[in-house]
């Protein structure tokens, strides 16, 4: 379980990263960030890139910022940066308890926020959470930057916008209201393992209803969405059980849910209805 | 032993902890010789096919690439044979060493590349190519007879047993009960891989292989006959050993190979399994498929039972030939009065990994099917669970008990157990009419939550024998050397506790040496938790021999009689009150070498420890996924060497259950493909998903086979686990004989969620 040959390359600035990238990524070269799902990938040879851009070295990549409207994480900050709340705000607490459901400690200490993003796996916690709160990449390459909004980022099965040329150089979240409530819950078979469906939900309470509501499913379909009818039918309702429940048959038959040969789209279906319940309950203690 | 035992019964600390833990341990990777080859094999990636042509010249262009062997370089190896059960109709089923003109499996060797180190080695294996026509694939043993060559079927053999009269049973019964049932294709996992590392010594003409386990010895002549070399001339080194579980340390292709290599090319070979080889080339175990069906009488005592099962052994007979489908039907009657039995197992090859045994082996699936069968026997005449087990319960003054069925070699006579009283202790740990009625009112406030209970018979200490040697050495060190072998199970520390106890020393006092084939000249190794009940008597009688010739040895030096003496903490010591003593250490440097006994104890009878377990699990309705809330394990194994060990047995033994109950599965797709390749698509439970335990160890049924009384404790743990499970998820679901298929996934319990629902609308 050796990788194929190839070169790895260590750039120490971000804009020598883009460059070297340009060059390799012709022929097959990739940027490695946290390694944990790309290493294993190689391990297995089902990924043979020829050129590695590791960009573990490049200085500045581990930041997170805070401009008071987003919070802008930078390509090589890693999960567990989000264990404990990275800012005074509901979505501090949100990315601690999303946080906590990716992997294992030790996969966490490495893989990163914008490398889950890159990757696009169906069931990513991240990319759920950046498809429900309408997260902004920054795409850089030497060609030059450019913002891409969540909902035209995901494209596909562990498939993006980004050109084979661009590091997702930051990915920026919205920061939430002061006292937005939020919920999240998802359904695996062993703790740890990616999600067979999850939901995240925010939304803020005025004058005992709900406004702003989101409503987020992933590992349902080949990437993560909002899910409009859903929101729609909770928008303006007080939180509750009936208006909940509603919500998260609303969220099952809208989804057109994947298939395997270890779960149906029927009974993934049944999951989507249970996650978006449950968060929707989290949400509202 | 004259004293009373001082380390018998303990839970002392291990002795193979310490290089464990701070890091000295040297598993099979961990061994390198200068100047080796790694070598790595090249295996199909169809499940059946005839192959058309190798083509190696790629590989060997490459850098760092030595050679490569494909099944016409070792035409004159033949395949290897069989350990256990091998009857003589099978052996056209062996597995050739690397294949010849058919492949069977997807992962079959087809060929093998030697080359400077793992990642170039790798390389060189991609770059063979392997063009291969594709057959029809068999993957379902129930299914119609498929082909295994252009003469045989894929029906290798049928198992047979039966006793009584079952048909007279049968047409005079009040009812018959009839299950179809199936348990899932899963294995033992250690964490260490396997791995062989061979090296030819010219000097000496010996052939070695580190990385050994479980049964070195037969490894040893099996390696000799098959290279055809005198078996002195070969030997086996076992080191640390990362987990067997019955699956690691047989006889597999890769080790042959790397022998082979090592005596042609006269270079150290390596070869090191990753975890996909692992999953698709070690061996698969448990997957069969049973129609029972027993005939009782009005109040549900069983009359006869009639049982016909397929047993799916993947693409080749490997070492342990007919023995999974042998044990499966031998042990399928358990701990109740089975008056008449049938059972006709169909050893059926599939395009699959080959099979062999996985800690209990045969009974975690008759185990399923029997206690399947009671449940709906329970169901049929109306009384509850326990009542109809009690009902057919051998009583105790039915023991020993012979149950006119044979098994690996032996009679199955269960020498000693009280079937009810383990019953009754388990029941009342469990509180169980309290946990009844609580379960009672939390079903009827809307939550799916049940109990079940699964009864056993194991078997142990398989013979037919162990031969040990103890030896105090010039320096006072001593010494016990036995032919098993430790797969990790504490062999050491309860070994020692025998000895230290029979010869009056402290049991840290002693080494324990084993796995190694040039230090003894026969040995049986390690499975059917046969080690403690046979080494463990070989000690006893050997150190009982040893300390006469001591005793005889100091009474002559201290100038008194041999009954003045005992032997107390490792110095010799007058009985009858103060007066010089002499350390064991002093004897022996007076007498150097001559203080040393080698006993052997032979035992043709198995002994059969039987126990108890109790499942409670509360169903998920939404998501369909199941969470153990409690479990409890009652095992009575005559006498506990070691009781701290013998719980680490059960409690691992349980997670493997757990394993083969809920997560673990092989699947394949239908051209035979496996999709359960690596740890994200096969899945072992983690210590997250494994409730806490509790255990009861009772002891109230020592063997009589040996004088400790001792039984083996390796199996119960795990044995009926899925039946137990199976049976508190009918009853979280109120519908008796949902459960029929292992494991239960979230899928499946979906479908009998929907099943529920239906049911309870008409
Ligand atoms: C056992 C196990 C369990 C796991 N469980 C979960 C889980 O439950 N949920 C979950 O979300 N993840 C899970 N993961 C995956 C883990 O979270 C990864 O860390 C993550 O998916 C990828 O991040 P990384 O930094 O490790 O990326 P890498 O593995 O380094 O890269 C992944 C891919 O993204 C590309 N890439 C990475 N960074 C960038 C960038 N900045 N710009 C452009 N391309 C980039 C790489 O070229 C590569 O193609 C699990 C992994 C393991 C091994």
């Amino acid at each position: 379980m050796k990788p194929a040959p190839f070169v790895r390359h260590v750039p120490k600035t971000l804009d020598e990263a883009v460059r070297i990238l340009g060059e390799v990524a012709p022929q097959d070269g990739r940027v490695l960030a946290g390694g944990q799902s790309l290493v294993p990938i190689m391990a297995f040879r089902l990924a043979k890139p020829a050129h590695l851009v590791d960009i573990n070295e490049v200085a500045g990549l581990d930041r997170i910022d805070n401009d008071g409207k987003m919070l802008a994480i930078g390509a090589c900050v890693r999960h567990a940066a989000f264990h404990k709340p990275a800012v005074d705000n509901p979505l501090g607490r949100l990315l601690s308890v999303v946080a906590r459901h990716i992997a294992h400690y030790p996969i966490r200490m490495r893989g990163t926020f914008c490398g889950s993003l890159a990757h696009a796996d169906p069931s990513s916690e991240w990319c759920l959470t950046a498809a429900t709160l309408d997260a902004v990449m920054v795409a850089k390459s030497a060609r030059g930057e450019r913002l891409i909004d969540a909902k035209d980022f995901f494209q596909g099965i562990m498939s993006t916008a980004l050109a084979e040329d661009e590091l997702l150089a930051q990915v920026r979240l919205p920061l939430l209201a002061p006292g937005a409530k939020f919920g999240f819950n998802e359904f695996s078979r062993r703790a740890g393992d990616f999600a067979m469906s999850a939901a995240l939900v925010t939304w803020r309470m005025q004058d005992g209803k709900m406004r702003e509501v989101r409503v987020g499913v992933g590992g349902a379909e080949p990437f993560p969405r909002r899910i409009a009818a859903a929101e729609a039918a909770l928008e303006g309702q007080p939180p509750g059980d009936t208006a909940f429940r509603a919500a998260a048959e609303i969220a099952a038959s809208a989804v057109d849910a994947m298939e395997d040969h270890q779960t149906s789209a029927d009974y993934r279906r049944d999951l989507v209805r249970a996650v978006v319940q449950r968060a929707l309950e989290m949400s509202a203690l | 032993m004259t004293s009373p035992a001082k380390f018998i019964g303990r839970s002392v600390p291990r002795l193979e902890d310490r290089p464990l833990l701070t890091g000295q341990g040297r598993f099979a990777a961990d061994i390198d010789f200068p100047g080796q080859w790694i070598m790595r094999v090249v295996r199909s990636p169809v499940a059946h096919g005839e192959i058309k042509s190798i083509d190696t010249r790629e590989a060997l262009k490459l850098p760092g690439v030595h050679t490569a062997w494909t099944a016409a370089d070792i035409a004159h190896i033949p395949p290897i044979g069989f350990r256990l059960t091998g009857l003589k109709q099978l052996e056209a089923y062996r597995q050739p060493v690397l294949a010849q003109r058919y492949v069977r499996y997807v992962g079959e060797p087809v060929a093998v590349v030697f080359a400077d180190n793992q990642y170039v080695a790798e390389d060189a294996a991609d770059l063979v190519e392997v063009s291969i026509e594709p057959r029809e694939p068999t993957l379902h043993a129930s299914a119609d007879l498929g082909v295994f060559d252009h003469e045989l079927t894929s029906e290798a053999g049928v198992v047979e047993k039966a006793y009584g009269d079952v048909d007279a049973a049968f047409a005079a019964a009040h009812a018959v009960v009839a299950l179809d049932l199936s348990i899932g294709r899963h294995t033992g996992v250690p964490l260490e891989t396997r791995g062989a590392i061979a090296r030819y010594d010219a000097e000496r003409d010996v052939l070695e292989m580190h990385g050994a386990a479980k049964v070195p010895h037969w490894n040893r002549d099996t390696l000799a006959q098959m290279l055809d070399r005198a078996t002195e001339s070969v030997q086996l080194y076992e080191g640390h050993v990362g987990g067997g579980f019955g699956i690691r340390g047989e006889l597999y292709p890769e080790d042959v190979l790397v022998c082979a290599a090592a005596l042609a090319f006269k270079r150290p070979i390596k070869w090191i399994e990753d975890r996909r080889e692992h999953l698709i080339a070690a061996n698969h175990s448990r997957q069969q498929h049973h129609r029972i069906r027993a005939a009782i009488d009005a109040q549900g005592h069983i009359l006869a039972i009639d049982n016909e099962f397929f047993h799916d052994n993947g693409a080749y007979m490997r070492t342990h030939a007919a023995t999974v489908p042998d044990l499966a039907a031998a042990m399928l009657p358990g701990p109740y009065r089975v008056p008449a039995y049938r059972a006709k197992g169909h050893i059926r090859l599939t395009n699959k990994t080959p099979c062999g045994t996985y800690r209990a082996p045969g009974r975690y699936e008759s185990t399923f099917v029997r206690e399947r069968l009671i449940d709906a026997i329970a169901d049929k005449v109306g009384v509850d669970k326990v009542e109809i087990r009690r009902r057919n319960l051998l009583p105790k003054n039915a023991l020993p008990y012979a149950l006119g069925l044979d098994t690996l070699g032996t009679h199955i006579v269960y020498d000693s157990g009280d079937y009810t009283l383990l019953l009754d202790k388990a029941l009342s740990a469990a509180s169980w009419d309290e946990l009844q009625s609580d379960l009672k009112k939390r079903r009827a406030a809307g939550e799916l939550v049940g109990a079940g209970i699964a009864m056993f018979v194991e078997k142990s200490g398989l013979g037919p024998f162990d031969t040990v040697r103890v030896e105090i050495k010039p320096d006072g060190a001593i010494e016990v050397v036995t032919g098993v072998a430790s797969i990790g199970q504490g062999v050491e520390t309860a070994i020692a506790q025998i000895c230290a106890d029979t010869l009056g020393v402290d049991y840290k006092t002693i080494a324990v040496t084993h796995g190694q084939t040039d230090r003894i000249a026969r040995g049986m190794g390690a499975f059917a938790s046969r080690v403690t009940v046979m080494c463990g008597e070989a000690t006893r009688l050997a150190a009982t021999k040893l300390r006469k010739e001591v005793l005889r040895a100091a009474a002559e030096l201290m100038q008194t009689g041999v009954e003045a003496l005992d032997i107390v903490d490792g110095e010799i010591v007058r009985t009858g009150g103060p007066g010089p003593s002499m350390p064991l250490a002093e004897l022996a440097r007076a007498l150097p070498h001559a203080l040393s006994a080698e006993d052997t104890f032979e035992s043709s009878h198995m002994v059969y420890p039987y126990g108890v377990h109790i499942a409670v699990v509360r169903v998920d309705a939404e998501t369909s996924g199941i969470a153990i809330e409690r479990y409890m394990m009652a095992y009575d194994i005559g006498k506990a060497v070691n009781p701290k060990l013998v719980e680490g047995q059960i409690a691992g033994g349980f997670a493997q259950g757990v394993g083969g109950a809920l997560y673990e599965e092989f699947l394949y797709d239908d051209s035979g493909e496996p999709l359960s390749v690596t740890f994200a698509d096969y899945l072992m439970p983690t210590a997250r998903e494994i409730p806490e335990t509790s255990i009861i160890l009772s002891e109230d049924a020592p063997s009589p086979l040996n004088p400790l009384g001792l039984k083996g404790a390796g199996e119960g743990g795990v044995n009926p686990v899925g039946a137990a499970i199976a049976s508190a998820i009918d009853d979280a679901l109120q519908r008796p004989g949902a459960v029929t298929q292992l494991p239960v996934t979230p899928q499946r319990l979906k479908r009998l969620l929907a099943g529920r629902r239906q049911s309870s609308t008409t």
